[in-house]
This record gives C-alpha cells, structure tokens and sequence, in this order.
C-alpha cells in the first residue's frame, strides 16, 4: 500500500537533494573552516564577547565602586576576595574594569565600523557605478577629507558639542568611511565593465536597482575583509583618544583608559597594563586572523 | 594517397613518445583523473593533431609532459623526449629541454609576454639563458627569428611593448621566442583560437612551413577539426581522458570509427557545404517579407574619443568604432553580422540596443524612433529586445541563483504577477531552453558553458521579446554545445516568429542561421546580400578574402584551397581615411594631426544585383598565397 504522502515526502527530499547544491557562501565556509588560525581566533573572540557581557554580571564586584574586601588599593592579583587582576589606584577591582572596558571598545569598534560600513559602501558604489563627473566630484570630496587631520577634527567636535559618548562613535566612523568608499569605488569600477552589468541594463534594470541587486552584492566579498582589518584600527583609534584625556568619562572605562592608567603605575603595580594590554592584543590578533581568513575564503581563484 | 603513408616507416626519427601518461588532480570533491592512461608518438617534421572538447584533458597532457601542471596535480607513467625520460623531471633538469629543445605556445599571446618588457630584450633574454651568445649575436639572431616569422619593421618591433602589437603579431612574436633555440618539438595549444580568421589562415601557414623546412615535430592541440585538416598529418581524438580513436588524417576525416569522431565531425559547421548540419539547422521560413520593417538603422555612427596626445586638457581623435550603417530588419528574419575583431559588430549591436549612446544617425523601432525617447521611455521598451552575450559565464551575476536571473525581467515589467507564478514561468522557460526545472536555486558555477549560455538565453526570451540580439552567442562553446545552441535559437524562432540580429566572427555558422549576411569592416558595411548569394558569390575583395580564409574540416578540399591575401598593413582605426583602404584612388595626403573638419570620401553601396549590395572599391584581385 503506497501512502500519498509518503511519494510527496520523497519527491520533497529528491527535489532538496537536487535544489542544495554548493553555494559561493558554503565554499567560503568551508574553506574557513580548514582554517585553523582563523577559527581559533573566532573561539577565541567569541569566549572574549561572553566574557565581556557575563562576567561583570556574576563577579561580586562593581566596576565603579571601591572594594573593602581587600580593603587595599593597588593590590596584586588574589584570590583572595576575588581579585585575579588586582586592584587599580582607586581599590576597584581590575578584571570588572577590563571586560567592562571590552564592552566599550567592542562596541565602539562595532557600531563605528558600522557606521564607516554604510556610509562607505552607498558613498562608494553610486560614485563608481554612475563614474564622469559625478564620480570626479564625490571622489575629491573624499579627498579633501581625508586632508583634514583626524586630531583636528576630532578636538573641534569635542569642543563644539562637548565630550560625548556618542560622538566618539561619529567621529571615528566619519573618518573610518573614506577608506571603505574608496575601496568599494575600486572594485565597482571593475564590476561595472562586467557582462552581467550590461545585462542587467539591457534587461530594462534602472541605475538605483542595478547597485542595489548587482554591485553592492559583489563587492560585499572584499568589504567583509576590509571589515575585520577597520574594527581593530577602530578599537585602537578610541584607544588613542582615551590615552590623550578625549575620549571615555570616568568612571567609565575603556581599554584604552585602563592602558594610560597603567602605565603610570607600570613600576609599582605592572598588573594594571599587563592585564588590558593583553586582552587588547589578543582581540586586535584575532580580528586581524579573521580577516585573512575571510579574505583567503572568499578569493574565488581558490575554488 | 595521404602523407603518412607516403612517408616510409622506418625512417621516423620519434622525438616525442608517452606511454601510458596520466594525470590526476587532488581537489576537495576527491580525485579527478583528467587524463586516464595514453600512449602517443610524435616523429621529426610530423603535425600531430590532437582534437578534443573542453575538459577532454588535451592541455593537461602536454602540461604534464612539459612539468607545468597545477601543484595539485600528479602524472604517471613515462614519457620520452628523444629517448631520455622526461616525465616528473625536477624543474632543473627539466630546464635543459624545455625552452630549448622543446617548447610551447599557448592560446593567449598577451598573458604569455610580460607586459613591461619590450619584445627585443624578451628574446634575447631566451637566447642569453639558454645558448650564452653575447648581447650582439642575440640581437642579430632575434631579429632575424622575428623575420622569419613574417613580422613586417622587425627591427622597429624588437623596440615595442606587447600591448602595442595586434593579437596575430603577438602570437608570431612567441612562435619566434620558441623557435630561437632551434627546438625539435613544438606544443602548440589552440594556437590560433583567440585569433581573427585571416591572421589564423596566416599561423597556420607558418607552422606548416617549420615543420616542412625546418623538420620540426609540431603537436596541434585545438577543439576545431578545420584546423586541424589541412595541417596535421595524424589525428588523436580525445575524450574524457582518454584517445577514442587515432589515425592518420584522412583515416579520421573520411573514415571516422568512433561514435564521438563521427558527432564531432558532423557538429562542424561546414561554409562550403550548410546543407550537410541538416534540415534542422537553416534559417526557417518565418521572414514577414510584407509587413513594415520592425528595426531600421540609418547611417548609424558611434565615435569614442580617443586621447592621442596633449598635456593637461588632452587632445582627442575620434574611434570611428561603427560609421554610418544602414539596414533593416524584418518580422522574423535573421541578419548575420560577421567582421573581424574591432569591426565594429558588437558596438553596433549596442548602439542599436540604446546600451551605447549613438554619434549620429537613428535606429527605428516598429515605427518610432528610439532618439527622441527618453531614457525611462527606453527602459520601458526593452521588453520588446533582449540581447545573449558572448561569454556565458560573465554575463551571469556569480551571487544570484539562475532562477532568480531568468526571473529579473519578469519582475521588472511584469510587477504583478505572484512568485509562485513567477516560479512557475521561469521553470516552463528552463524545460524549454533544455534545463532541468530542479536546477533552479544553483548558481551559475556549478554549470557548464552551454548550460549557462542556455541560462542566458531564457533570461532573454522569458519576455516573448520580438528580437534577440545574438553577440557571438555560441563563440565561445565546443562545437557539439555550439549545434544544441543554434537548434534552440532556431526552434524559438519558428515558435515566436522572432528576429535576430546574429553577430559572430564565424562565417561558417552565420551562413548556417541567416536570412541575410552583412559583412563589415572598420565600421562600414562592405557587403550585404542573401546568405547563399555572399558565399557563392562574393564580390568586395575583403568578403573574398574572409570566405577564402575559412578552414574547412575536409582535408582534400582544404589542402587544394586557394587562399587570398589583404593587401599591406591594415590601417590604424584612428586613420580618418581608414575606410578608404580598398580605395586607395580616393585617398588625399593629410597634415598630421588631420584637420578636424577633414571628411574623406565615404565609399558608397552599390546594388549590383538585387538585395546584393557591395561597397565601392578599386578593381583588386587579392594576391594569392
């Protein structure tokens, strides 16, 4: 006896069979995956990310208040009291401030890449696919940004709107997207002299349509790369401002911040650089092996 | 009596021999044996034709006997060079045969030249490696290589840059790198594919002479059967890996054993003889020889700027790249455009599209004409004419699945038809074109060529479009592929009445598909008239020279053919007088730079019978090679 569904059922699975095929996307991860270095940095990032957003949660210390237990300031790494990164200048316990310092630099270099991202790619693909005088105009645009310096420019927004959290974000992503709209213009040129551009227009495709469906999916390849290589720039970027006094508030913190505090106590409590500068160098080292990794996956010529 | 019987056995002086050669690739889908185990010889002042469809591993063979396979590859077996084993040599040892004692040209001529280097100091960097000669004897030896392989100015050449040289020149540039050492075996792999048919005519001239002369062992590896007919003295048919069937050249042509020999054979499409792809094949009886004309052309002219010198604010010349053009089309007609490369087809072909802006002239659309249209009021009419380009692949977006390709026109004009209902026209498309509708969620690599190219062409036709343009649409597939392709086109056609414009730069398979042929050069039409009339009857010297050059996969024939030859150096696009080169009479001698209100003589076309139109030119008879 033959069940209807059942023939359904199998025609379904024959047909999903058929239909899975190997994508571009299931290529690249697969390639990814063979990638030793870059999925230990992807492990490695991601026990950082869980770390930054639990631990603060569980650990019996606040980032901002001075901790009795220990009743010391500056102390060495303990277990006693719970300390294994010691105690800062004020008696606030350091591994509390290190991945309280994550999430801000995390963030920041997520949100401004962000930022750098849209601006970068709409910027980028519409001055290269269009190209003539509007190609010229947008592009030296960009040229006479990026002749501003960057401390300049950030100091002016700091004295005009004061110092804010969220501007640091802006200020970096406004400075950040120049590079991506250069790029995604570069590899839009050398898509639009594709057939399948022309194809697209000869199938009645308007210019707005055409970036939208054709271009940005095409480059996206090369931005996911530039991606991974501008978050630790980002992350270093806001490290510098805090370093000058620019950029996060006490009692906030970045890694930044906890680097310039360590480092005038490098003599008598090492603890207080050793600690976020390692994290610091181990997140810039993962984001940077992805980035090859993605780059190495995504390259078509290895297929 | 063929040449290999002719030639007494026992004096073969075997250069090349391999015995039992494979080659296996590694890959992540596990191994791929791209040759499976082949014996072959090849014997001093011998053509050895290897005849083959992409992926018979043809290539793969020769790289592995010359040590240059990709690193994931691996050879077994033995292969010697003159009695020494050569095979999985390491690149040192190697090095004493390759370059020198045998060598190896390859389809593309310009990757094969490095780019910042002149051709001067390329070839004596061979003869300074390989033979110690000084600087002066080097000189002097290669340009008298560059000599022999007929390139005019060789002294003026050995000063240039690959890039300023034509694809032909560049071409004979590496057959004399790779003759300077004298070499006893040459690998020729689809030598003259990348190549206008009158500079393959000239090649192939040129390597029958090395081998007649200079007693060189050459080995022909190429896809098409007309090349190989008039040269190559013993045939090796490859498929899959394997040599399906060997012999000598008229063993395969005129008494083929094996079924692939035989397909292979009658998928050729044949400029002497259409009749013979079958009534399948021809231009159907679909022509609405009544009815208004649906596109006219007239005097069209696309002209590209070109900077030719100047500082800051340049100084421009234009490319006349199509110059004053006129045709019409009817209901169901095929027009086949045939040129060489830089003719000006595929521009044409663009401008009368609208995807190029037009310099001068009108393109007529059922009536209306498309200039005084706006840009959307184009946009909105591309419903009515499609266009299949020539490389299946790139005109395919890479990140989009082919259902979704096929669908995009559908979604631009027909907006409110239901996905289901689009998924339901694109699969009816891809039974029709000959996919399988389950294919509809793959993306294009996953494909072959003809079933990209079959991709395309639903893409093109899923909007009942009233004319297709066709931009060397079956070029760039196997000739097997080739016939499918041209089947289905011509089937659409009978179902849809459609028209075409078929643009291609072979003239054996545009005779095939066309009501009518229009050849042009440098822009200009120089002939137009019914596809039987052209070829039997050709009268503008370059149309004769065309239709001569044509390899003809019928060794008898193409050894008896007469070939004619162009007269001189062909002008520079840029020339304002180009068109004039077949009448020099009306030539003027100009200042340099030209004056820019110069206007030469625009040769006229002449109705010499009718429907038979011919450009003017000076009486000529073509030399004769």
């Amino acid at each position: 006896m033959i069940f209807p569904w059942n023939r359904r059922t199998a025609t379904l699975m024959e047909e999903a069979a058929d239909v899975e095929g190997r994508s571009l996307w299931d290529d690249a991860m697969r390639r990814l995956r063979a990638n030793k270095l870059a999925m230990g940095s992807l492990y490695t990032l991601g026990a950082i990310i869980i770390l930054a957003l639990f631990a603060p949660l569980i650990s019996p210390h606040a980032f901002d208040k001075v901790s009795f237990i220990c009743g010391q300031i500056l102390a060495p790494p303990t277990m006693a009291g719970f300390h294994p990164f010691g105690t800062d200048g004020a008696g606030r316990d350091l591994f509390v401030r290190t991945l309280y310092g994550a999430r801000i630099s995390l963030a920041v270099g997520l949100i401004a890449t962000s930022v750098a991202l849209t601006i970068g790619i709409l910027y980028g693909a519409i001055a290269g696919y269009i190209g003539g005088v509007v190609d010229n105009v947008m592009m030296r645009i960009v040229d006479v940004l990026y002749a501003v310096p960057f401390m300049f420019f950030v100091i002016i927004l700091m004295v005009v709107f004061g110092r804010n959290f969220v501007l640091l974000f802006l200020a970096i992503g406004a400075v950040e997207w120049l590079t991506m709209a250069r790029i995604v213009r570069g590899q839009t040129l050398s898509i639009r002299k594709k057939e399948f551009i022309e194809a697209a227009e000869a199938a009645g495709l308007g210019r707005l349509q055409i970036i939208a469906r054709h271009v940005i999916p095409n480059v996206i390849g090369p931005v996911i790369v530039y991606v991974t290589l501008t978050i630790p720039a980002v992350i270093l970027a806001e490290s510098f401002l805090s370093f000058l006094g620019l950029g996060i508030q006490e009692p906030l913190t970045s890694w930044g911040v906890l680097i310039a505090e360590g480092k005038d106590e490098l003599e008598t409590a090492p603890w207080m650089l050793i600690f976020p500068a390692i994290f610091m160098a181990v997140t810039l080292f993962c984001f940077n092996f992805i980035g090859d990794g993605l780059r190495d996956a995504l390259d078509p010529k290895d297929r | 009596m063929s040449v290999a019987e002719a030639m007494p056995a026992p004096t073969r002086e075997l250069v090349l021999t391999a015995q039992d050669l494979s080659v296996t690739f590694d890959t992540p889908d596990g191994a791929v044996h791209a040759v499976k185990g082949v014996s072959l010889d090849v014997a001093a002042g011998e053509c050895l034709g290897i005849v083959g469809e992409s992926g018979s591993g043809k290539s793969q063979l020769f790289l592995s006997i010359m040590g240059l396979l990709a690193s994931n590859g691996a050879a077994a077996g033995k292969a010697q060079f003159k009695g020494a084993d050569i095979l999985n040599l390491s690149p040192q040892a190697l090095n004493a045969y390759r370059g020198q004692k045998m060598t190896m040209i390859f389809q593309d001529p310009l990757t094969s030249l490095t780019p910042h280097m002149k051709i001067g100091r390329q070839l004596i960097e061979v003869l300074t490696i390989h033979q110690e000669l000084t600087r002066g004897e080097a000189e002097r030896r290669a340009l008298e290589m560059l000599e022999k392989v007929r390139i005019p100015l060789a002294a003026r050449r050995m000063n240039q840059y690959p890039h300023e040289l034509s694809g032909g020149m560049r071409q004979r540039v590496m057959i004399a790198m790779s003759l300077l050492c004298d070499p006893d075996l040459l690998i020729a792999d689809e030598p003259t594919t990348a190549l206008d048919v009158t500079v393959q005519a000239q090649i192939l001239d040129l390597l029958r002479e090395l081998k007649d002369d200079l007693g060189t062992a050459i080995v022909l590896i190429t896809h098409d059967m007309g090349v190989v007919a008039g040269i190559c003295d013993r045939i090796n048919v490859m498929q899959h890996g394997t040599f399906v069937e060997t012999g000598t050249t008229d063993e395969i042509f005129y008494r083929p054993q094996h079924d692939y020999t035989k397909m292979l054979l009658a998928a050729m499409p044949r400029i002497d003889e259409p009749a013979k792809a079958g009534p399948d094949i021809a231009p159907p009886d679909t022509v609405d020889t009544d009815g208004p004309p649906l596109l006219t052309a007239q005097d069209v002219k696309v002209h590209f700027p070109i900077r030719t010198g100047g500082l800051l604010f340049g100084q421009y010349t234009p490319l006349r790249a199509v110059d004053g053009v006129s045709f019409s089309l009817q209901r169901g007609e095929t027009l086949g455009i045939v040129g060489e490369s830089g003719c000006g087809k595929s521009t044409l072909a663009r401008a009368v599209l609208q995807l190029v802006t037009l310099s001068g002239g009108s393109v007529v659309w059922a009536g209306a004409d498309l200039a005084a249209k706006s840009k959307p009021q184009i946009r909105d009419l591309r419903e009515e004419f499609q266009i299949v380009f020539q490389y299946p692949l790139a005109s395919l977006d890479p990140r989009m699945t082919i259902g979704e390709s096929i669908a995009q026109p559908l979604r631009r004009f027909k907006p409110e038809l239901e996905p289901e209902a689009i998924k339901a026209e694109v699969r009816g498309m891809m039974v029709k074109v000959g996919l399988e509708p389950r294919w509809i969620n793959r993306y294009p690599h996953e494909f072959s060529g003809g079933q990209n190219q079959r991709v395309g062409i639903a893409r093109a036709m899923i909007l009942k479009p009233k004319m297709i343009v066709c931009d060397e649409a079956v070029s760039a597939l196997d000739v097997s592929i080739q016939a499918q392709i041209l089947k289905l086109l011509l089937d659409l056609q009978k179902e849809f009445g459609l028209s075409m414009l078929f643009i291609s730069h072979d003239l054996s398979v545009v005779r095939q598909i066309s009501h009518r042929v229009m050849v042009l050069f440098l822009g200009r039409i120089v002939e137009l008239a019914d596809r039987d009339q052209i070829y039997d009857d050709p009268r503008h010297p370059y149309t004769q020279t065309l239709i001569s050059a044509v390899p003809i996969p019928d060794p008898v024939k193409e050894r008896a053919k007469v070939r004619l030859k162009l007269p001189g150096e062909l002008p520079s696009p840029l020339d304002p007088q180009a068109g004039l080169y077949f009448m020099p009479s009306k030539r003027v001698d100009l200042p340099d730079p030209p004056p820019a209100s110069f206007e030469p003589y625009q040769p006229r076309l002449e109705e010499v019978t009718p429907g038979h139109f011919v450009a003017e030119h000076d009486p000529y008879t073509p030399p004769q090679t």
